[in-house]
C-alpha cells in the first residue's frame, strides 16, 4: 500500500469512527501499527486532522439549545476578498461553522449555537450586524436535527435476518 | 452423491410407494438444515453463518422500487425484463467486463442468479450430460444439474492451491458425456478466486472439449486484489459461456431477488422460452431498484466493499493467531479455515463451538465432502459481532486443549 492510500484508509476509518485505535486501523488494512501511527501523526501535524469529538443528539444540552443558520452578505474587500471578513466573524466562539457559498443573495453562510432565541438574537443585532462590511443577515432557527456528520440521530429499526443461509 | 445414494437405498422401498418423483425423492435437503433449526432454537447467537450481506440495500435504491410503487408500477414486464434494465446491464458489462451484449437478444433478466443458473442448466442438459462443478461450492448446484436429469460431476479444490481450481483436475474429468463447465469464482464458500492463467487454461479445456461455461460471477464485484478477466472474454470462449450475474452481493439486494444472464443469442433465448413458461418475469419493482443500482449505487458499493475488505484482514489475522490455518481469499465475504487441529469433524466443531460459545458457523462438509476439515465463517457482520466471535472462539479452542 503506497502512502497516499496508507493516508485515504485512515481518513476513512477515522472519518467513521474516530475511537479506532492504531492497532485496530492496523488490523484492518493489513499495515504495521507503527506505520499507522506514524501516519496519523503525520496527519495530526499537518493539520489534516484537526481533532476528534463524538457526534451526539445534543438538544438536552442548555448551552446548545438554540441553534440557527445565519446568511450573510458581505462587501468584499478590496486585498483579502471575503477571507478578512470570514476569519473574523470565524473567530467567535457562538460560530460553530462557517462556509463560503456560491449563488444565492448572500455569501457566508454561519451555524450559531445560543442557550436561547435572545441569546441569538443579541449576537446578532449586536455583534454580526454592526461589523463593517457586513451588509445583511437572515436568520434561521433550526427545529430538528435529524442526521448529522452522515449520521442518523434515530437508528433504522434492526432487521431480522435469517441466522444461517447458504 | 454418494450420502445421497445411500438415502436413496435406506428409503428405497418408500420411494417406490411414493408420489414423490424419484429424482427429487433421492435429492439431499440441504447440509445446514439440520443446523439452521438448532442455531434457531438458541438466543443470543452470534452468526458467522449467513450467506448474505448485512448491510441494508442503499436508501436511493430502495427508494426507486418505493417510487415504481407510487407511480402504479405493477404490471408484468416483457419476459425478457425492461428494456430500460436490459441496456443498463449490457452497458454495465461493457464497462466493467468487457464485454458486449446486445439488450434485446443477449440478456435475460431473472429472480435471482438462482433462476438465472436453473434455466441456463435446463436449457443446455438433456438427460444424463454430465456438467462439471467444483466442490465445495454452492449448496445448489448438484441438486438443479439432478433435476435437470442430468449427472452432476464434482471436481475437488484444495487447500494447497487455496481452494482455487486446478485446470488439470478439470480435465480429467472430462468425457464424451460431458456437457457444460459451472464455474463460480469468487467461491462461496471458499472465498477462492481463479488466476489469468487458470482462468485461460479453463477456457482452452473448454474449447478443446466443445463444452458450455457456465459463469457464476454473483462475488465478482467483491473482489480484493486484481480482479481476473471473465472467462467469457477468452478467445472462442463468448460464443459458449453464459454469464450468470445477481444484484444480491454487490448491492446488498438479496430480499429483491434479482439476477440476470448474459450469452449468445440463442442460449438465452432457450432460457427465455423456460422463463416465460414457467416465471413469467422478474418482479417489476425490484428490476426498477436494480436500473437504480445500476445508475447510481457504484459509490455504495465500493464502501461496502471497503468495509468487507477491512473485515476480511481481521478475521483471518485472528484465526490464524488462534491456530486455525487460513488463506487470505482474494473475494466473497467468506473464510474457510483449516479446523483439523482441534481434533474435531467439522460437524462436531460447528455444533459445539454453537452449543458452547454459541458462536454459528457452517461445517464445510455442507458444501461438499471435501469440505470436511475446514469451516465456513463469512464475515458479512459487523465488526464488533466479528471480533466478539473471534474471541469466544479462541476460548472455544483454549478450552478444548484444557479437556486433552
Amino acid at each position: 500500500m503506497n502512502r497516499n492510500e496508507l493516508r485515504r484508509n485512515i481518513l476513512r476509518l477515522l472519518g467513521e469512527d474516530g475511537r479506532l485505535t492504531a492497532k485496530d486501523i492496523s488490523d484492518r488494512i493489513d499495515v504495521p501499527v507503527k506505520d499507522v501511527q506514524a501516519e496519523i501523526r503525520k496527519l495530526e501535524t499537518e493539520n489534516v486532522i484537526i481533532g476528534y469529538r463524538a457526534v451526539f443528539d445534543d438538544s438536552e444540552l442548555p448551552e446548545s439549545a438554540v441553534k440557527a443558520i445565519i446568511e450573510v452578505k458581505i462587501r468584499p474587500e478590496r486585498e483579502g476578498g471575503f477571507d478578512k471578513i470570514a476569519r473574523r466573524l470565524s473567530k467567535f466562539s457562538q460560530v460553530s461553522a462557517l462556509y463560503l457559498m456560491s449563488g444565492g443573495n448572500f455569501d457566508l453562510q454561519l451555524e450559531i449555537k445560543g442557550e436561547s432565541l435572545n441569546d441569538v438574537a443579541q449576537f446578532v443585532a449586536s455583534r454580526l450586524a454592526t461589523i463593517d462590511g457586513v451588509l445583511s443577515t437572515s436568520t434561521h432557527f433550526l427545529l430538528k436535527k435529524y442526521k448529522e456528520s452522515g449520521k442518523l440521530m434515530q437508528e433504522e429499526e434492526d432487521h431480522e435476518r435469517l441466522k444461517i443461509t447458504p | 452423491m454418494n450420502g445421497s445414494r445411500s438415502r436413496h437405498n435406506n428409503k428405497k422401498e418408500n420411494t417406490e410407494n411414493s408420489f414423490v418423483a424419484p429424482h427429487i425423492a433421492v435429492l439431499p435437503k440441504s447440509g445446514i438444515r439440520d443446523f439452521f433449526e438448532l442455531v434457531n432454537s438458541m438466543d443470543d447467537v452470534i452468526s458467522l453463518g449467513i450467506g448474505e450481506p448485512d448491510f441494508v440495500t442503499p436508501w436511493n435504491i430502495r427508494e426507486s422500487a418505493i417510487y415504481s410503487l407510487e407511480s402504479g408500477k405493477t404490471h408484468y414486464t416483457s419476459n425478457l425484463g425492461l428494456l430500460s434494465l436490459r441496456k443498463a446491464i449490457c452497458g454495465y458489462m461493457t464497462s466493467d467486463y468487457d464485454l458486449d451484449y446486445d439488450p434485446q437478444h443477449e440478456c435475460i433478466v431473472t429472480v435471482g442468479v438462482s433462476e438465472a443458473l436453473d434455466l441456463a442448466i435446463r436449457a443446455i442438459t438433456s438427460p444424463g450430460d454430465e456438467v462439471i462443478y467444483h466442490e465445495p461450492c454452492y449448496v445448489s448446484y448438484s441438486p438443479e444439474i439432478r433435476m435437470a436429469h442430468g449427472v452432476p460431476v464434482a471436481v475437488n479444490t484444495y487447500e494447497k492451491n487455496d481452494f482455487a481450481l486446478d485446470p488439470a483436475d478439470l480435465e480429467k474429468a472430462v468425457t464424451p458425456r460431458t456437457k457444460a463447465i459451472l464455474l463460480n469464482f469468487p467461491c462461496n464458500p471458499t472465498g477462492a478466486t481463479l488466476s489469468y492463467e487458470q482462468t485461460e487454461k479453463i477456457a482452452r479445456i473448454a474449447v478443446r472439449h466443445n463444452l458450455v461455461v457456465l459463469a457464476d460471477h454473483i462475488y465478482t464485484e467483491l473482489t480484493y486484489g486484481e480482479k481476473t478477466p471473465s472467462i467469457a472474454t477468452f478467445p472462442g470462449m463468448k460464443e459458449r459461456t453464459i454469464f450468470l450475474h445477481g444484484f444480491s452481493k454487490a448491492f446488498a439486494m438479496t430480499g429483491f431477488r434479482l439476477g440476470y444472464a448474459c450469452g449468445p443469442a440463442e442460449l438465452i433465448d432457450a432460457m427465455m422460452k423456460i422463463h416465460q413458461y414457467s416465471m413469467l418475469c422478474a418482479p417489476i419493482m425490484a428490476q426498477e431498484a436494480a436500473l437504480e443500482a445500476l445508475r447510481s449505487g457504484r459509490k455504495d458499493m465500493l464502501a461496502m466493499k471497503a468495509e468487507y475488505r477491512d473485515r476480511r484482514n481481521v478475521i483471518v489475522k485472528r484465526l490464524n493467531e488462534m491456530g486455525l490455518k487460513c488463506f487470505l481469499p482474494e473475494g466473497a465475504f467468506y473464510v474457510f479455515p483449516n479446523i483439523t487441529s482441534s481434533g474435531l469433524s467439522s460437524k462436531d466443531f460447528a455444533v459445539k463451538l454453537l452449543m458452547e460459545k454459541k458462536v454459528a458457523v457452517v461445517p464445510g462438509t455442507a458444501f461438499g465432502a471435501c469440505g470436511e476439515g475446514f469451516i465456513r465463517c463469512s464475515y458479512a457482520t459487523s465488526m464488533e459481532g466479528i471480533k466478539e466471535a473471534m474471541d469466544k472462539m479462541e476460548e472455544f479452542l483454549r478450552d478444548l486443549k484444557k479437556k486433552k
